[in-house]
């Protein structure tokens, strides 16, 4: 088996046992971007280099007996984490030549594990997008192809550059952050899991900001056991960030074995929709099937405003990024383009800078803040917000997880859906809801769509809840034994 | 009837109300771990989250918190336990982020009332709406570079207390009395040293004018960072006086934002407002509520110093000086302290006397303030007990105070040194008396025949026979027996 196969708890396995050392592994992946990404375009910026210096550093740790689960594990992470030295772009245009002087929480803690960081992966610009069509650094290529048809995929969004690097063997693991499914839904159409914690579970210092009420950072990975591995680390209060929960961590990867005897797993009538196609309606209830075949109890459940998630998810998030991207104007940092006046430069800046989506969400931010329309659009979407999350609430009464498809659809061709945004936005109608409420919620590869692409399933928790997700997800693989891979990889094509 | 304008129609009056922002004492900044003191070379004081630089988050500095809650305490407001912080969103190059994080629909402070002393020594309730927390901007300056603006973010982040009063003030005095109270409190209660050169305390002055006994209130406009008590008490009147002109002339007062010109006395138009910002407020994201705790504050309050009002009321029972007097006593909580120490087993109505009087006079005389005032109060002390013990009379006691304010030293070595001890030797002063009564016959005479007044003449003859040290009081009564 090649190296850049491994599952992350094998990698650490033969570390630990020395059959080989961080370096070698480093070595193997940065070869692979190096044949792949030119292709994939999954990083922004790689760190080669970089990455053999820490894996050198790794063995080190290693040889001394000091070793942690992530010593010398190599990973993507996502181009919106702040990383002290090394180039920080959020796939914006405007923010090309950021250099951050300092870390985010979540890296640093990597860090301090002994993680290797291969580079920073592609998203979609300010991670606003669900396709990586938007990334002011090229659209990234999903690694999976139709069978038959070699017409390139997107790799859905915003962690795009993450899913695609962890399917396509380029990274062990990735880091990635999900505001209204930026980790679930890249990770379905990429065949691999991924899971948004509780909001208030992972810092938030040191990430660029879309919308700060919803983000949270999450990893992506090939198994929920190396998901679970990587959150661990990631995970914990932190006093810089004043929304960071103040909770002990779990052990997440325990809770991954622990199955699901007796557990109650939730069914939402309401994510049964029109038109939805009948692969997915299939594949959810084939794991309904596997659920109950390991003794969980299914129970049907209401969750009545699920309708309303994504007009509250597109009033919300735009409203906060409108104003979280006010900062970027061409005077501290980033990019500038000179003008008559100041106001001139901050036009000429941004109009320059920022891309179409970006531009359209800040007008529709600008727009629900507004004298006038504040109360209409704002307000009532808070309003509604908390009858989502009172939905979470009282279903969280009488199950302990709920089991939905994560998208409507495979990964789809670039080009497609691109004409109007709301068909776009409607990628996100199945992961909008756990972010509003801030619940937990994991995909799961857990089969292929007649074309042969990647499906996932979702999972959501209650608050504070991973455990349950985590067992409810280990679960689901078990039973799917999904063995797919992608058209292309490093190593060559299954 | 209160203060009015006379117009070419009538009278008028005014209606002021203010928003006073004042900066926090704190160590750090609100949302931020830099230094919030005055001065330091350009962005010295400027941490990463100051600067607006992605992925930087603020996190809410407690002592800023408590500070607002004293001041909350100290204007007998109502302290909320559940507030919540907003962003204000506007475009600006000395705003990082884009936005200023405030407390725009649940401050932390409520309701609360300020009493201001009138001219004529009546008091005036004025009523605070609320005090909410903000951050304040950097300084932008456009007189550095021939082509450039330059911008300094010391300044950005640090905490401000926005002071909003009720449109309860009539008059420029009362205006005027009102910045002067509450910057007392702030100082007593050490949130704020009231700077108002240095911009750590500005007004915003809102002005309307109506006609004596209206109903309701015409439009304001608001007179933007002001930062005088001088100034926000000429802004009151010229922008009164314009609005009566534009009333009086037919036309209507136009809400806007407006600025007071020092050099030419007057307020010009700022933004109207059609062109005044949207401020898209909504609650910051970064922030959870602010929660306070009931025995917090109730530990704040107990720690609460004492006010200047308890303070003069205090001083009045106390020591037994006029309400007056008190109220120059406590002006500042250092000269109220001076007065104390100096009061202590003394005279405490002759210390207050000799406080507002000679060495009120000498600070004034030398620009010292009572923190560089040449003469201690331990030293004033000394003076009062030369005088107590009849070492020195009054009117030599004024000439070692002088002396004091000169040298600095001690009362009882220029005493010594300059000879000064009071004639209590009964010998000595009958003598005096005997040569002056021998010297002025004619005198004598003509106080016998009836003319009283000429006592005071003996008294200063015999005075200056004495070189000023006689004992008064030995010379009254030796000259009674005598004549």
């Amino acid at each position: 088996m090649s190296l850049t196969d491994l599952t992350i708890a094998e990698a650490a396995a033969g570390l630990a046992a020395k059959t080989f050392s961080a370096v070698e592994l480093a070595a193997a992946h940065n070869a692979a971007i190096a044949a792949l990404n030119p292709r994939l375009n999954a990083f922004i910026t790689v760190t080669p280099d970089l990455a053999l210096a820490q894996a050198k550093a790794a063995d080190e740790k290693i040889a001394a007996g000091a070793a942690e689960t992530l010593t010398g594990i190599p990973l993507a992470i996502k181009d919106l984490f702040c990383t002290a030295g090394v180039r920080t772009t959020a796939a914006s245009r405007i923010l090309e030549p950021f250099v951050p002087p300092y870390e985010s929480t979540v890296t640093a803690k990597l860090l301090a594990a002994g993680a290797v960081f291969l580079g920073k992966a592609n998203l979609d610009e300010f991670a606003m997008g669900s396709s990586n069509m938007s990334s002011g650094f090229g659209p990234v290529e999903n690694p999976w192809k139709r069978a038959g048809s070699d017409a390139k995929l997107v790799p859905g969004g915003s962690s795009g550059g993450s899913a695609a690097a962890v399917a396509a063997r380029l990274a062990l693991g990735a880091m990635g952050t999900d505001t209204g499914g930026s980790i679930r839904q890249p990770a379905s159409f990429t065949g691999i899991a991924g899971i948004k914690p509780t909001y208030g579970r992972c810092s938030r210092y040191g990430i660029v900001a879309f919308a700060s009420s919803l983000d949270q950072a999450g990893p992506l990975a090939r198994t929920v056991e190396d998901c679970a591995i990587l959150l661990a680390a990631m995970a914990g209060f932190d006093p810089k960030d004043s929304t960071s929960a103040e909770r002990p961590v779990p052990d997440f990867r325990a809770a991954a074995r622990r199955g699901v005897k007796g557990l109650r797993i939730g069914i939402p009538a309401e994510y049964r929709m029109d038109g939805m196609s009948g692969e997915i309606e299939a594949l959810w209830q084939k794991g309904i099937f596997w659920l109950r075949e390991q003794g969980a109890e299914i129970v049907d459940i209401s969750l009545p405003h699920t309708k309303y998630g994504l007009p509250v998810y597109y009033i919300v998030a735009p409203a906060e990024a409108s104003s979280n991207l006010a900062r970027y104007d061409g005077v501290r940092f980033g990019a500038r383009v000179e003008g008559e006046d100041l106001i001139d430069m901050y036009e000429r800046t941004r109009a320059a800078g920022f891309g179409a989506e970006v531009k359209r969400r800040i007008m529709i931010g600008t727009y629900v803040l507004s004298a006038g329309y504040y109360d209409a659009y704002y307000l009532r979407a808070q309003k509604i917000r908390a009858l989502i999350l009172r939905d979470f609430t009282e279903a969280f009464a009488k199950v302990d997880a709920i089991l939905t498809p994560t998208a409507p659809s495979a990964a789809f061709g670039m080009g497609e859906k691109m004409d109007d945004p709301v068909t776009m936005y409607l990628n996100d109608v199945f992961t909008v809801s756990a972010p509003l409420a801030g619940v937990p919620a994991m995909s799961v590869p857990a089969g292929l769509d007649a074309q042969g692409l990647p499906l996932g399933l979702q999972v959501i928790g209650r608050h504070f809840d991973e455990e349950t997700v985590f067992a409810v997800s280990g679960a689901l693989e078990r039973a799917a034994g999904f063995s797919g891979v992608p058209a292309v990889m490093a190593g060559g094509a299954a | 009837m209160g203060y009015v304008l006379e117009g070419s129609t009538g009278a008028w009056e005014v209606v002021v109300g203010l928003e006073v922002h004042a900066q926090v004492i704190s160590e750090s900044k609100l949302f931020s771990g830099a230094s919030a003191t005055y001065g330091g070379a350009p962005n010295t004081h400027v941490s990463f989250i100051d600067a607006g630089f992605p992925g930087m988050l603020p996190v809410i500095n407690r002592e800023c918190v408590a500070q607002a809650v004293r001041t909350g305490l100290g204007l007998n407001a109502q302290i909320n336990l559940l507030s919540r912080f907003d962003r204000k969103n506007y475009f600006y190059a000395d705003l990082p982020n884009g936005y200023q994080i405030s407390q725009f629909a649940q401050p932390i402070v409520g309701a609360g009332v300020v009493e201001i002393e009138l001219p004529d020594g009546t008091a005036k309730k004025i009523g605070i709406t609320r005090l909410h927390l903000e951050q304040d901007a950097g300084k932008s300056m456009h007189d550095q570079h021939p082509a450039k603006s330059v911008i300094d973010l010391n300044r950005a982040g640090v905490g401000l207390m926005e002071i909003v009063s009720e449109p309860d003030l009539r008059s420029p005095e009362e205006a005027g009395a009102y910045v002067r109270k509450l910057r007392q409190i702030l100082r007593y209660l050490g949130t704020c040293d009231g700077n108002m050169e240095e911009g750590s305390m500005r007004a915003d002055v809102n002005v309307s004018v109506r006609r004596p006994g209206e109903d309701g209130f015409r439009t304001r406009c608001e007179i933007k960072n002001v930062n005088s008590v001088r100034f926000v008490m000429h802004a009151v009147e010229a922008e009164a006086q314009r609005q009566i002109a534009v009333w009086e002339g037919g036309g209507e007062v136009e809400q806007e934002t407006r600025l007071y010109d020092p050099a030419r006395g007057e307020t010009r138009s700022m933004r109207s407002k059609e062109d005044a910002h949207d401020y898209r407020y909504f609650p910051e994201p970064d922030l959870l509520p602010l929660v306070l705790d009931e025995t917090w504050v109730a530990e704040l309050k107990a720690k609460l110093p004492e006010l200047p009002d308890q303070k003069r009321r205090r001083f009045c029972d106390q020591y037994g000086i006029p309400f007056y007097d008190a109220g120059e006593l406590v002006a500042e909580a250092a000269i109220a302290d001076f007065y104390e120490i100096v009061a202590k087993g003394r005279d405490a109505r002759l210390a207050a006397n000799w406080i507002t009087g000679d060495f009120f006079a000498a600070l004034n005389r030398t620009g010292a303030s009572i923190e560089t005032s040449p003469v201690s109060a331990g030293a004033l002390g000394e003076l009062l007990d030369l005088i107590g013990d009849k070492t020195i009379n009054g009117r030599i006691a004024k000439d070692v105070f002088e002396a004091m304010v000169e040298t600095g030293k001690a009362p009882g070595a220029i005493v010594e040194e300059r000879g000064l001890r009071q004639v209590t030797d009964t010998g000595a002063i009958e003598a005096a008396v005997a040569s002056v009564l021998a010297a002025n016959p004619d005198k004598v005479a003509e106080y016998k025949s009836g003319k009283d007044k000429l006592f005071g003449f003996f008294v200063g003859q015999i005075m200056k026979a004495t070189a000023g040290k006689g004992n008064p009081a030995l010379i009254n009564e030796i000259l009674k027996q005598k004549l």
